[in-house]
């Protein structure tokens, strides 16, 4: 469904992935994973059109080449991008009705929102509040429920467990769960190697720009220990 | 009582229309970080579409309005098309200097594709005459003014609240990367912030010229600096900011009028931006400037 082949990716002069090969199959979930600055944000930026790249990704069979942010969305590719980055000044149910935005059928999107309100009841508490007085958690489900309003053929997933509290990590893997259940593909960086690789069907190590190793889960995960020295995070 | 009566309606008025200015410079600041100096050129072309249709079609003042009001609007989207649009994601100081750049040459087209006098209008100044209300004698021109400010703001407001395509504006006000992420295209974002820019402008276009009654190439330049001192006054890129700023921009101006004595009448904007300057020491951003980020972004 997605294929990344030899890509580049630049932010001005610097190359910050150095020819990445990357292919995620209909209702598989890839992880990415690696130390920090290793080129997973950047990946998923030159997926979605936010930063330049060489090299070739094609989606669903068209190639991506040449296609701006927002027909790169419109082909159903939705980015739940590194540090949330909600509008804080919409209301919540806003974030909600903007992540909808390509979508005509008004219905669908009503009753939609009302799936993410029964989902995380705290959202439809403070539905008509600043998106901005949401904790770091209840932002994270708003990213991940605003990139889903799109109905999208791949959810691109930037590190959504960062920064929060375990419990409330527990329950962002439990949603990336029964979404991937529910049949979304989903491409997922993360550097909780432990909790990302029990949810991948597949995944790929990439440090300094460079893959390091892929492979499946049970691959990956005998590799851990070298892994976690790399990531820094302990890999029981 | 009835002077005081005068100097509030006074102060409303040109408030009024310095909002409307301030409003469309902000607009289009809150999305592109653009500060439109071509915005005066927008109110200028206004102005001289009311000769040509005067001269051309018709004097009908309805005409002549709904006319102005669309040269200006077309004119704005045209601007954003040709100009800025190739250098929408360069750095902010090559914007300003395109903007800079392009007020010149419109400043010039009209100086020599027109005439550099000023051209009289006069089918406007029927919107001016003076009325006698509960016993205080008011001009008609300040009423039409205050109130049309006042309903553009309401549905401006109702716009912006309301539509999706008003949310997908305030959106890209915080975050206009992640607004195209969610697939709504950036070219139409810009195309009617500048056109909602637009149609402010031609509205003051319509009551300036209903109190100046002629058009010359420099005809924006006023409004446009009025406008950007209301805009620094209220927090430039905040909406409210700009309306903010525009009233208390013509109460201090009024106020002046009334306090200075008569032989200080040509110090007035000397002691105006006095007044603005005050007001920057004690809040550098401008009043309601919109709030930074606070905290962690992760
Ligand atoms: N906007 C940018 N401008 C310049 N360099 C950048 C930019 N974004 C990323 N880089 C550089 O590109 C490299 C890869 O960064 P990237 O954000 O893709 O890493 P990452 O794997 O997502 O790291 P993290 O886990 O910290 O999010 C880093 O060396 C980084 O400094
Ligand atoms: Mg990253």
């Amino acid at each position: 469904m997605l294929e990344l082949h030899n890509v580049r990716v630049y932010h001005g002069p610097i190359e910050a992935v150095h020819g990445l090969s990357v292919s995620v199959s209909e209702g598989q979930c890839v992880v990415l994973l690696g130390p920090n600055g290793a080129g997973k944000t950047s990946t998923l930026s030159a997926i979605a059109g936010v930063a330049s790249s060489r090299g070739q990704i094609t989606f669903n069979g068209h190639d991506l080449e040449g296609l701006s942010i927002e027909e790169r969305q419109r082909l159903g590719i939705a980015l739940a991008p590194e540090g949330r980055r909600i509008f804080s000044n919409l209301s919540v149910r806003e974030n909600l009705l903007i992540g909808a935005a390509t979508r005509t059928d008004r219905p669908g999107v009503a009753s939609d929102i009302d799936y993410w309100f029964s989902t995380f009841p705290v959202l439809h508490e403070r539905s008509d509040q600043a998106a901005g007085t949401l904790s770091g958690g209840e932002q994270q489900m708003l990213t991940i429920a605003r990139a889903l309003m799109s109905k999208p053929r791949i959810l691109l997933l930037d590190e959504p467990s960062l920064g929060l509290a375990p419990l409330i990590c527990k329950q962002i893997f439990a949603l990336i769960d029964s979404l991937k259940a529910q049949g979304m593909t989903i491409l997922l960086v993360e550097q909780n190697v432990r909790d990302a690789l029990q949810l991948a069907d597949y995944g790929y190590m990439l440090n300094s720009g460079n893959l390091m190793s892929e492979g499946d889960r049970e691959t990956l995960s005998r590799q851990g220990a070298s892994m976690s020295t790399l990531t820094g995070i302990n890999h029981t | 009582m009835d002077y005081a009566i005068q100097q509030v309606l006074n102060a409303l008025s040109f408030g009024a229309e310095y909002a409307l200015l301030a409003l469309g410079l902000a607009i289009v600041f809150s999305i592109m970080g653009l500060v439109n100096f071509a915005h005066g050129e927008i109110i200028a072309a206004g102005g001289y579409s009311m000769f040509a249709i005067t001269s051309l079609l018709t004097g009908n003042p309805f005409v002549v309005i709904v006319g102005a009001l669309l040269v200006a609007v077309l004119a704005s989207v045209l601007l954003e098309r040709v100009a800025f649009r190739p250098v929408r994601y360069a750095d902010a100081s090559t914007g300003l200097l395109t903007a800079f750049g392009v007020s010149m040459i419109l400043q010039n087209l009209f100086l020599l594709l027109v005439s550099p006098r000023p051209i009289a209008i006069t089918n406007l100044y029927f919107l001016n005459w003076p009325i006698e209300v509960a016993g205080v004698q008011i001009s008609t021109l300040q009423v039409f003014e205050t109130v049309t400010t006042a309903i553009a703001i309401c549905l401006l407001v109702v716009f912006l609240k309301k539509s999706s395509f008003g949310i997908a504006m305030r959106a890209a006000s915080l975050d206009f990367e992640m607004v195209r992420l969610m697939g709504i295209r950036a070219n139409r974002v810009v195309a009617v912030a500048f056109a909602v820019s637009g149609l402010l402008a031609g509205l003051a276009c319509i009551f300036i010229m209903a109190r100046r009654g002629s058009v010359d190439p420099t005809f924006g330049f006023n409004p446009v600096l009025k406008a950007f001192v209301a805009c620094v006054l209220g927090g430039f890129g905040s909406l409210p900011g700009a309306v903010l700023g525009g009233f208390l921009l013509g109460a201090i101006e009024v106020g002046m009028l009334v306090l200075l004595p008569q032989s200080y009448g040509g110090m007035k904007e000397a002691f105006v931006f006095g007044i603005v300057a005050l007001i920057l020491v004690w809040r550098p951003d401008g009043i309601l400037s919109p709030a930074v980020e606070k905290g962690d972004k992760l």
